[in-house]
């Protein structure tokens, strides 16, 4: 059975890495996802399908390969990362990232093309065209966050490979919530299970609510 | 040598494809929880097809830690068990959860570390190696997953007279993982750990890790199959599970386990044991 302060120090560690991958995610998301939703060049569809099919990268095979490049025989071995919390958030930017990249693009694409050149016209900068973009698409653009934390809160694929489910080191809930139903304690199982849904739900619930504010200023 | 074993397998499927095909089963499904090491080292891979072919069962393996596996038992969701964690059974057994349990095979476990040995316990017995361990000069990777691994290292800790659960020192990570996983990650970390021989023999190539204790008796990892108790729970298959348990101790597939993996390794990963009993192998 697992102890109260081991299940706060789990379930803090998770937030603390699927929150951290979110925002790094975000900080190449959203550029990227600008560039590919108003650029308009030579492979951009190419591109946009690659970000789209990264949308749905198995964590599994995110796993394997980061947890290939940080292993002391891969390239990476150097920086001795292999089974830390580190490990776990650079998985997950590998997998929120294109997720956020995707749905940016999709959100900015979705605004009316003329709203850019009329914001030009009126004398706006580039960046502040972009940014007036952003916050216009702004409904669309928490989703992406959100789409982009509910990817990595829940994947277990990756956590277990990189971060190796070390006890008080980089035992996340999901990889507890794999253990404990390998050892046969269904009920731990359940309850960490549980934990984490009602944890995902409120922060959806958070960011749900900055957005319906957000929608009824548009109002 | 090497070619003694596909000619015995082949001899075997003769012998079993001659002898008149057995009346189906009235429920051809048996649902078999083991562990593991079994699966992994690919036993299962030559053992479970010669049963369907000779019983006319379809087996559906399930391979998880000895601790899963026993709780499939206890709630009826398996209908025969292959584990390896002693104390467990016998309770098991008391609680009337089995029906039948026989004594089917050993492996051995053995104590893998980094070349360089910074504890020095190459060559030592198994209780005098942990107790070099427990001054951590190095670090030990334990599966901490309540399997028949797991619970097998915690008695050898318990011989050793330390309590690392309790003690919960920085040198002992608990990896809440498979043996391979547990094998990989005491590599890269340069620690040691303890592991059945099969598993380790199977990996061994990828693997930075030397074999340093081993041949104890203290080490010995005993296998056996277990019926789920049709008393308990009447939707378990229990002609299938007894004819699986009777399969498993036969002379014939005694003799196919303890030639398996002679030839990939040059020594058999399985010991049969279905002519001993309990007492002979220090239960």
């Amino acid at each position: 059975m697992l102890f109260d302060s081991e299940i706060f120090q789990i379930t803090a560690l998770s937030l603390q890495v699927s929150a951290l991958a979110t925002l790094l995610s975000l900080v190449i998301g959203l550029p990227f996802g600008t560039w590919l939703a108003l650029g308009r060049f030579r492979g951009r569809d190419v591109i946009l399908s690659i970000v789209n099919t990264g949308m749905a990268l198995p964590p599994v095979v995110v796993g394997l390969v980061v947890a290939m490049s940080l292993w002391r025989s891969g390239p990476l071995g150097d920086w001795k990362l292999i089974y830390t919390p580190w490990a776990i958030v650079i998985a997950q930017v590998v997998i929120a990232s294109p997720v956020v990249t995707g749905l940016t693009a999709a959100a900015l694409a979705a605004l009316d093309p003329r709203l850019s050149q009329q914001l030009l016209g009126l004398g706006a900068s580039r960046p502040q065209m972009i940014w007036r973009l952003w916050r216009e698409a702004r409904l669309p653009l928490l989703a992406a966050l959100m789409a982009g934390f509910g990817s990595v809160i829940s994947e277990v694929g990756a956590s277990m490979m990189v971060g190796g489910n070390i006890r008080g080191q980089t035992r996340v809930l999901t990889t507890a919530i794999v253990l404990e139903t390998s050892k046969g304690e269904f009920e731990s199982a359940l309850a960490l299970s549980a934990l984490l849904l009602v944890i995902t739900y409120l922060i959806n619930l958070a960011l749900t609510w900055i957005q319906q504010r957000g929608r009824r200023k548009v109002e | 040598m090497k070619r003694i074993f596909p000619i015995l397998l082949i001899l075997f499927l003769l012998a079993t494809a001659c002898s008149p095909t057995p009346a189906a089963p009235a429920n051809p499904n048996l649902i078999l929880a083991t562990t593991t090491s079994t699966q992994d080292s690919g036993l299962l891979d030559v053992l479970i097809p010669l049963f369907e072919a000779e019983s006319g069962y379809t087996v559906q393996t399930v391979a998880v830690g000895s601790g899963q596996a026993m709780k499939m038992g206890e709630e009826g969701n398996a209908d025969v068990l292959l584990v390896h964690a002693p104390k467990s059974e016998v309770e098991f057994m008391a609680n009337g959860f089995g029906k039948d349990r026989a004594l089917v095979m050993h492996n051995d476990f053995i104590i893998v570390g980094p070349a360089a040995d910074p504890a020095g316990i190459k060559g030592k017995p198994v209780v005098d190696a942990l107790k070099a361990i427990s001054a951590g000069s190095a670090e030990f990777v334990s599966r901490g997953d309540d399997s028949g691994t797991h619970k097998a290292e915690l008695n050898l800790w318990k011989k050793a007279e330390y309590d690392p659960k309790s003690a919960a020192p920085a040198w002992y990570l608990e990896s809440g993982q498979g043996m391979g996983a547990t094998l990989t990650i005491a590599s890269e970390k340069g620690a040691y750990t303890m592991t059945d021989r099969a598993t380790y023999l199977a990996n061994k190539d990828n693997l930075q890790l030397e074999i340093f204790v081993e041949g104890d008796n203290a080490l010995l990892n005993v296998y056996h199959v277990i019926t789920v108790s049709p008393e308990k729970w009447d939707t378990a298959n229990y002609d299938g599970a007894l004819a699986f348990l009777n399969f498993m101790i036969a002379p014939a597939t005694q003799e196919v386990i303890g030639k398996f993996g002679v030839d990939n390794y040059g020594q058999p990963l399985f010991y049969p044991d279905a002519d001993k009993t309990d007492a002979e192998l220090g239960l």
